[in-house]
């Protein structure tokens, strides 16, 4: 089981979502994380999925999607070089005792504080899955309040060809 | 030929008169459409979100609209009308219940591939959301089973909408799209110009295949001495039968026909092994597991054609040839794939296709299988068996009928004692199984086939299912001849509790169904019953003269099964051959 990040380029029409999270669903095809937005063109969105699968698998998922009238392209990001970002808001426990060790942590992350409360700081961090897993474990024990990630959104490095 | 010259000329004028711009309401710019896209039966039924439609066909002399009695009737029947002819069926529907009764024929068009164009009404724009009275998300509903569906947000969109959905359903791996219109945009009013053009940037299926594959598949006729050929629904739906008879006749392949391909291939010719998989000839499933080439054109692997998938044709290189690259290599793994159209296909394979010279040792083993392994029953002159049945409605219609079934034993039987020579001449839910699909399906094969003989066989419990229907064929005179196998149970249902569940039979035991030459008559058809072979022949050649509907009500015998059968989770070649062995 591997996992492939996939960019699903599609018509900007309501209910593409559901037609793309829908042929995930019936077809027992995993989603990690999906996100959507709009794309360099205009009319159209850009989604990219993170699924989990073998090479089967994707193959299907590639075919199953171009069956959409509304999917335009599909790109296997991860067959190639990319670039893959997730954005996280982590609102921590924190005590003016605690605040200069949060700061460290922040610091070290090149992450940033964004809000601060009597008794917590909202910390905003960008950067691939794995590296605000870590930032969220190293937060942990100073106690997560609320926690909102955005899911993964990539591109490929430089000039691959899609 | 004067008759035939002013009906186009009349067309021609229809057309003209039609096509010119106006300013009409949503409603009228739906007929109009329809009309423009060559739809010249609807079969629906009327409620408050489709009442400006309907309103638009009051006294419309050009407009034939068929009522039937339930909206899963409409569905069928619309499916029955697009099989039989190859054109798109249509049907329409009311909002909320009138849409959501249209739910299991869209699904069985889906599964079977068929093209449909599905209309539906809404409650009013400023309604939706609300749960107003009568709604329903129907295009949420069936997204997993339409190929591709709107819901239309103005009027102006309309007839740019409804050419492309009928582009969608008939091109490509066909399929049903569905237009789900609000009520205020069938009232409201803009100018109409017909679209011509389609510009769908998301959607080019691949006609033409990779001349590459198609030459590597001729290598591999060549090399192989066990070639088999499995075809199916697609052949049918891309109108490549003759590409097909070319093709075999050219290499002298062995072929065999999946349930949805009967009639895509002569069942008189030498080569014609039969229909493989759960209820298919022992020769078809037998050369499948044996064959060093199998080559499918325009079937999807279906498990009750393959059984157990890790046991399937082990030995075979595989060919696969359909037009929807998803199907290839979904179930089985693929050799060589072949991306297209079947027939453009078959039109390239066929000139450079040769003899399949190194199979002459199989072609004779695979011939004398079938003479030797026929489809096989223990026939009585006491009770009336199902299989004789069928094989008398073959020869009383000199197999010329178009014959649509329901789903179940009776279905199996016709597939297996009917043989097809034409294509669209056999009807039947395939992929969903569907029960009540037979009798409307019936009708809609009737509408689009005046002058043929549709005969539709029938269980007793799939006709219960939508019966009502009658009605319309006693109307309209529609002479459609209804065939009931009256075994008075569930007949497969039986089968499997008999030899999967150890004779524990449950709720299969259909007493209490209706006297079926009285609910006939009720509507006003003609009704028979038959208990024995003479009574038998007697009423359905009574039936058949009868010029317009009638119901035969065949009492057959109650514990027959359909033989060969392979078990669920077996390889194909683990047939249970059954009581004539």
């Amino acid at each position: 089981m591997k996992k492939h990040t996939i960019a699903v380029i599609v018509n900007d029409q309501p209910g593409v979502l559901q037609r793309v999270s829908g042929l995930f669903g019936r077809r027992g095809f995993n989603i990690e994380s999906i996100t959507v937005g709009t794309s360099e063109e205009q009319g159209l969105s850009r989604m990219v999925i993170v699924t989990t699968g073998d090479d089967h698998t994707l193959e299907q998922i590639t075919k199953q999607l171009y069956k959409l009238i509304d999917v335009i392209k599909v790109v296997d990001l991860s067959a190639n070089a990319m670039v893959a970002r997730e954005l996280a808001l982590i609102k921590v426990h924190a005590e003016p005792a605690s605040r200069p060790e949060i700061l460290g942590v922040v610091e070290t992350f090149r992450a940033a504080v964004v809000d601060i409360g009597t008794q917590s700081l909202m910390v905003q961090v960008v950067g691939d899955t794995e590296k605000i897993d870590a930032m969220i474990e190293l937060l942990k024990p100073y106690g997560i309040r609320e926690l909102s990630r955005t899911g993964v959104t990539a591109l490929n490095r430089g000039n691959v060809k899609q | 030929m004067a008759t035939q010259s002013a009906t186009l000329k009349s067309k021609e004028e229809l057309i003209e008169r039609l096509s010119k711009p106006e300013v009409i309401s949503g409603s009228e710019i739906l007929l109009r459409s329809l009309l423009l896209e060559d739809v010249d039966c609807v079969f629906g039924y009327p409620g408050g979100a489709v009442l400006y439609i309907y309103d638009a066909m009051h006294g419309n002399p050009d407009f034939n609209h068929l009522l039937t009695r339930h909206e899963q009737g409409a569905i069928h029947a619309a499916d029955g009308y697009a099989r039989a002819s190859g054109k798109v069926g249509v049907c329409i529907a009311t909002s909320g219940p009138g849409a959501t009764n249209l739910v299991t024929g869209i699904a069985t068009a889906y599964m079977d591939s068929v093209p449909m164009v599905v209309i539906t009404g809404n409650v009013m724009s400023t309604l939706i959301g609300t749960d107003a009275f009568q709604e329903a998300d129907i295009t949420g509903i069936t997204m997993p089973i339409t190929k591709h569906s709107y819901l239309v947000r103005q009027v102006e969109d309309l007839p740019r909408i409804i050419h492309e959905a009928f582009h969608i359903a008939n091109t490509g791996r066909k399929g049903p799209v569905l237009i789900d219109i609000p009520k205020d945009v069938s009232a409201a009013k803009t100018l109409f110009k017909p679209v011509k053009e389609v510009s769908l940037r998301g959607y080019n299926p691949t006609v033409n295949p990779n001349k590459l594959q198609v030459d590597k598949m001729i290598k591999a006729i060549a090399e192989a001495k066990q070639p088999l050929i499995l075809a199916g629904g697609g052949v049918v739906y891309s109108g490549a039968h003759e590409e097909l008879l070319e093709f075999v006749t050219k290499t002298q392949i062995p072929i065999t026909t999946t349930l949805l391909g009967l009639g895509g291939f002569p069942s008189g010719n030498d080569l014609w092994i039969g229909m493989p998989g759960m209820h298919g000839t022992y020769t078809a499933n037998m050369s499948i597991q044996t064959a060093d080439l199998l080559i499918n054109i325009g079937a999807r692997f279906d498990d009750r054609v393959t059984g157990k998938l890790s046991g399937f044709a082990p030995n075979a290189k595989i060919v696969h040839i359909d037009i929807d690259p998803a199907e290839i290599g979904k179930n089985v793994p693929t050799d060589i794939p072949i991306v297209g159209d079947v027939k453009t296909v078959l039109t390239l394979a066929n000139k450079l296709a040769v003899r399949a010279d190194q199979a002459d040792e199989w072609r004779a083993s695979v011939q004398q299988s079938k003479a030797q392994y026929p489809f096989k029953y223990i026939d009585s002159d006491v009770e009336l068996k199902p299989q004789w049945v069928v094989e008398m409605i073959h020869e009383t219609t000199g197999g010329d009928a178009i014959v649509t079934t329901d789903v179940g034993q009776h279905q199996m039987w016709a597939a297996q004692y009917y043989p097809f020579n034409k294509p669209r001449s056999w009807v039947t839910s395939g992929g969903l199984g569907t029960m009540g699909f037979g009798f409307p399906s019936a009708i809609g094969a009737q509408m689009a086939n005046p002058d043929r003989v549709v005969v539709s066989i029938n269980g007793d419990g799939g006709m219960q299912m939508c019966a009502q229907e009658l009605a319309i064929c006693a109307i309209n005179n529609i002479p459609v001849k209804v065939v009931i196998l009256n075994n008075q149970v569930l007949g497969m249902v039986r089968q499997w509790q008999e030899l999967i569940h150890e004779n524990r039979f449950s709720h299969i035991d259909l007493a209490g169904s209706p006297d079926f030459v009285k609910l006939a008559e009720a509507y006003g058809v003609k009704g028979f019953r038959a208990s024995n072979k003479e009574e038998a022949r007697t009423a359905w050649e009574e039936a058949l003269r009868h010029p317009g509907p009638a119901v035969v009500e065949f009492v057959v015998r109650r514990d027959e099964n359909v033989y060969p059968m392979v078990a669920q989770g077996r390889t194909i070649d683990q047939m249970i051959m059954g009581d004539a062995e």
